[in-house]
């Protein structure tokens, strides 16, 4: 079980996490991205940029 | 064999992707575009680089590079340049004969006002560079023209006063999208929305589309237009028949692989990997 740097929450562990998934807090609904694996540490994901898209 | 994997955040497509790679027969290296230095002369040793950025300027610089000393690339720098850019996707598509919605591009807000008064109303203001349906303006009379168009000038960076005008499609709150890997048409979607624009990253639902015959014949014919690999092609059904929209090169897929049946990402590994081995 991690902690959201925003509000504090656990957040649980995904499946097979691997540095920089995209994750979502499911309290306070922000994006997160894992930063490192053991423990496992999250931190706020980087805002949409304007060339961001498929 | 190695194939890289370009990335940035692992969303749930590059997710999925690594899971398909768990079962293939090849070793994977991931690149992370924001910790990736390039010198010109060299890169990370791969066979293939599968590009997965979420930055269209990143991927498009380092698929260039990559490619300037001699590893593959999936997609092309080409096919990047040219999906990434709205305008040089309509030229391409104009080029090959591929059917598609009429457009104008105009380099002032006057020219703009012209073009789009000659279209006749509503049309769409898209940016060139742009995505996930940002952006995207349905303009229905000239006084919204005419705001949109200074707002666009005055607010926006420069290539925000390069206008892109499309003919509006009434499209009867569907579009379809088709996935297409090398020379086949794999699988496709409808993406239905109460509003005109239906991306399913503005909350548009997926459903299955059978790939017809017309279907795939459109969707290979705007890949191979854009230089082919493997892209997403977007399609909207008119009185004139199918149109392509727009083809993306990074293509997501996530929504779209229980909506099918088809192992999207299972089929992008497979395709990398026969690339590899040419």
């Amino acid at each position: 079980m991690a902690t959201c740097p925003v509000c504090d929450a656990d957040v649980e562990n995904p499946d097979d996490p691997v540095v920089g998934e995209l994750l979502t807090c499911d309290d306070c609904g922000c994006e997160l991205e894992v930063l490192e694996l053991k423990p496992l540490k999250l931190g706020e994901a980087p805002e949409a940029e304007e060339d961001w898209g498929e | 064999m190695k194939i890289g994997l370009l990335h940035s955040l692992i969303r749930k497509d590059e997710k999925l992707l690594l899971e398909a790679f768990k079962n293939a027969s090849c070793e994977l290296v991931m690149i992370d575009d924001r910790k990736l230095i390039m010198d010109f002369k060299s890169a990370p040793q791969v066979d293939v680089l599968l590009e997965r950025s979420i930055n269209h300027s990143r991927a498009l610089h380092a698929l260039r590079l990559f490619e300037s000393i001699g590893i593959k690339c999936i997609n092309k720098h080409d096919v990047a340049t040219v999906c990434g850019d709205k305008i040089l996707t309509t030229a391409a598509l104009a080029e090959a004969g591929v059917a598609q919605p009429g457009s104008r591009v105009a380099f002032t807000e006057d020219s703009a006002i012209d073009a789009i008064e000659e279209m006749g109303y509503p049309v769409v203001l898209k940016p060139a560079v742009g995505s996930w349906g940002r952006l995207l303006s349905k303009v229905n009379d000239r006084d919204a023209a005419e705001s949109i168009l200074e707002h666009k000038t005055i607010l926006g960076s420069y290539h925000h006063s390069v206008f892109y005008i499309q003919e509006y499609i009434e499209k009867a709150g569907r579009d379809i999208r088709t996935f297409v890997i090398g020379d086949e048409c794999i699988a496709g979607i409808y993406r239905s929305s109460k509003h005109w624009i239906t991306n399913t990253a503005r909350g548009a639902e997926a459903s299955n589309c059978e790939i017809t015959p017309e279907i795939a014949e459109i969707s290979l014919a705007a890949a191979n237009a854009v230089g082919g690999g493997v892209v997403a092609v977007d399609l909207l059904e008119s009185d004139r028949g199918l149109l392509v929209n727009e083809v993306n090169y990074t293509m997501e897929f996530k929504n779209s692989i229980d909506t099918t049946g088809v192992d999207i990402p299972a089929r992008i590994v497979d395709h990398a990997i026969q690339e590899a081995s040419r």
